[in-house]
């Protein structure tokens, strides 16, 4: 393992304090910063600074049509623009009382997945594993590791397969719409998926047994987790939400239970539960809550990966992710494999004045819209509540609580502990914003 | 990728502004060319791939996103100032993207809509392509920009040449992938004789109406487009929508959803 470079710094002491700044966090999606001050040789202040401009998307809907929310809400996000299309389409389908059954239910888990696969590949081997294996960037570690970064960018390319023949393309798919599709693929069309996906299985394995292997720094805490859940899947477009403390809701109870804050250090809402507890979305929460409900062999790999079912460690998160990369290839080739060509590509919309509430469970988490239409189906207003809005809190509670035992450290090796530690929770600051810079501060 | 005439390995930054950060997954998306580019050229600036950062001038550099604050208006300029070939990619970046449906509304109303203490945010009334700052050596458009263009961007760039980005309408690329006009022949509704190719006309495959991500084709027939749409039956309102997505600032989108709403 290479020690860390140092960073881009400015030093600056002023009586007895030190402060730190590094100008931008690097392998994120999206620009944000960190705050950390020391005093008298701890810990006084963490912050998390989200300084990407906002975009006002909430704003920018009222007086679309409905049936324009999955292209417009798409471009929250370039890496996970399905979530986006998938909340928006459950959240209006409901209010419109539309039922999105069968073929074409598969056929969205199926566009789902190819996003899992992207998303999950894309942050494992391009923007975590590097951290782990003391490299600044994939690209540097593919001079020493050739061929894990190419099996890295070939995974992504087997998501992106998925991505492109259901969405039509890979960054915003246009084949969304409420109701179903503009067009569902032939049968045939999916042959050349197969064998890329059978191969995809195998070397997501091997991606488990690779983070498996990682070192890890010790950090557990007690979460409060909270993700979807279905009686008869692992969650991915359809469920209740529920948190392992005992939460259990429809999602248009949502905003009874969660809040938005909005605080001066970043222009991304924090979202808290109502009683001000933080929680944790994403892999590791929906692998808590419905192990149960992945395959066999993704849980055996789990487990032979020392997670059986439980994981309280978010520096392990890539694990998860791995084992959830494993679940999405093996829930592809399923959905191929049982997939028949439905007789309509969408069920016909009926506009009419409510409310819709919708969720799916982004690569990152839970994601929320809600939704009010007029009769005519145009959007009244609307609220949008990504991953990592929920997740910020999470994150500066864990520095808070992983920086006191690794003062010791040299300087530059703890802030680039520091933004591992960030990068477990595969922030989506383009989401949230509704940038990362790395301060501290000592004394 | 060639190496042209820049004797050194060329220095590649990646610049983000207001986006989504999808054109520049779109180079991360080039999986069987990425190790051969960083091969070829050095990743001297692109924080959403790497921690590293390589000290300027560079000598091309990407730009993504949209100008939305003043503190971005100043930073493109340093952009500008440590960047040889400057290429803007995506429609935020080049026509102000779609935050730039603020430039159509107040501001004001827009922050105290999404955020609580609006005294927190701090942004400008327009969401401005990169163009209206800087001088630009080339614009690439879509939203998203498609990844074999930006390697052809690049490569040109890089070997001096002007980049081969076909600039006609999207209806020639129906014409090329032998897909019937869904216009003619189906009846819907579609924005591709006035849009920019450069997707391979993907929605027209998919039995749906090309919706200008892309953006404006050279010397656009607004005004024509407009009237078969209201012949076949479009409302006013719905047209002036179409025009006003991803692309809504963009000169000729602007005016074709102006002259639309005078009627």
């Amino acid at each position: 393992m290479q020690p860390p470079r140092p960073l881009k710094k400015r030093v600056k002491t002023v009586k007895k304090a030190k402060t730190i700044k590094v100008d931008c966090l690097a392998r994120v999606e999206g620009e944000g910063g960190l705050y950390i001050k020391i005093k008298d040789g701890e810990l006084a202040d963490v912050r998390l600074n989200i300084f990407e401009p906002p975009r006002f998307f909430e704003a920018l809907l009222r007086g679309r049509m409905f049936s324009e929310a999955p292209d417009i809400t798409a471009r929250i996000c370039g890496i996970c623009p399905v979530a986006y299309q998938m909340s928006a389409v459950n959240a209006i389908e409901r209010a419109f009382g539309v039922k999105v059954d069968g073929q074409l239910r598969a056929l969205r888990r199926l566009l789902y997945c190819g996003e899992w696969i992207e998303s999950h590949t894309l942050h494992i081997y391009m923007l975590h594993a590097p951290d782990f294996l003391g490299y600044e960037s994939a690209l540097h570690m593919a001079k020493d590791y050739p061929e894990i970064v190419e099996r890295g960018l070939k995974l992504k390319k087997a998501g992106n397969a998925i991505m492109t023949l259901v969405g039509g393309r890979e960054v915003h798919p246009i084949n969304v719409r409420v109701g179903g599709f503009y067009r569902t693929p032939e049968l045939e069309e999916f042959k050349p998926l197969i064998e890329e996906l059978e191969w995809a299985k195998e070397a997501a394995i091997d991606t488990i047994r690779l983070t498996g292997g990682f070192p890890f720094p010790d950090l557990e805490q007690d979460y409060e987790f909270v993700s979807m859940t279905h009686p008869e899947e692992y969650p991915i477009n359809e469920g209740r939400i529920v948190s392992n403390r005992g939460l259990d809701i429809d999602v248009s109870e949502y905003e009874n239970h969660f809040v938005e804050r909005h605080v001066k250090h970043s222009n991304a809402l924090h979202s808290v539960l109502k009683n001000g507890g933080k929680y944790f979305v994403g892999p590791m929460a929906r692998f808590n809550i419905n192990f149960e409900h992945l395959t066999p062999l993704a849980k055996k790999e789990a487990s032979k990966a020392g997670l059986a079912g439980r994981c309280l460690n978010p520096f392990k998160s890539i694990i998860v992710r791995s084992v959830e990369l494993l679940y999405a290839c093996e829930e592809a080739l399923r959905i191929i494999d049982a997939y028949k060509m439905p007789k309509e590509p969408y069920v016909e919309p009926k506009p009419k004045g409510a409310v819709g509430y919708g969720s799916s469970e982004a690569p990152r988490g839970v994601l929320y819209h809600r939704y009010r239409l007029d009769d005519n189906g145009a959007i009244l207003d609307a609220r949008i509540v990504p991953p990592t809005s929920q997740n910020q809190g999470i994150i500066e509670d864990d520095l808070f609580k992983f920086i006191p035992k690794h003062l010791h450290l040299p300087e530059e090796e703890l802030k680039w502990r520091c933004e591992q530690a960030i990068r477990n929770y595969d922030p989506c600051i383009s989401c949230a914003t509704h940038f990362l810079k790395l301060n501290i501060e000592k004394g | 990728m060639q190496k042209g005439n820049i004797k050194h390995k060329p220095k590649l930054a990646v610049w983000k502004f207001a986006s989504c950060d999808g054109c520049q997954l779109s180079l991360l998306d080039c999986e069987d060319e990425l190790l051969m580019l960083s091969q070829n050229v050095e990743v001297a600036n692109f924080p959403e791939a790497s921690r590293a950062v390589v000290k300027g001038p560079y000598d091309i550099s990407l730009v993504e996103g949209s100008i939305t604050t003043a503190h971005d208006a100043e930073r493109i300029h340093k952009v500008r100032r440590v960047s040889k070939i400057l290429v803007s990619i995506g429609a935020c970046a080049t026509a102000g993207g779609i935050q730039a449906l603020r430039n159509f509304k107040d501001i004001k109303e827009f922050i105290s809509y999404v955020y609580a203490r609006p005294d927190y945010i701090d942004t400008l009334s327009q969401s401005r392509p990169v163009s209206h700052y800087v001088s630009v050596d080339f614009e690439l458009q879509g939203c998203p920009v498609n990844k074999k263009l930006l390697l052809e961007v690049l490569n040109a760039s890089l070997n001096g040449r002007r980049p081969n980005i076909p600039s006609y309408s999207l209806c020639i690329e129906c014409k090329l992938r032998g897909t019937p006009c869904v216009m003619v022949g189906g009846g819907i509704p579609c924005l591709g004789p006035v849009t920019h190719a450069g997707c391979n006309a993907i929605c027209p495959s998919y039995n749906r109406g090309c919706f200008g991500c892309y953006g404006p084709m050279e010397t656009p027939n607004t005004a024509s487009l407009t009237e078969l749409w209201q012949k076949m039956g479009v409302k006013n309102e719905d047209i002036v929508r179409s025009f006003r997505t991803f692309n809504a600032a963009s000169e000729a989108f602007k005016k074709a959803g102006k002259d639309c709403e005078k009627g």
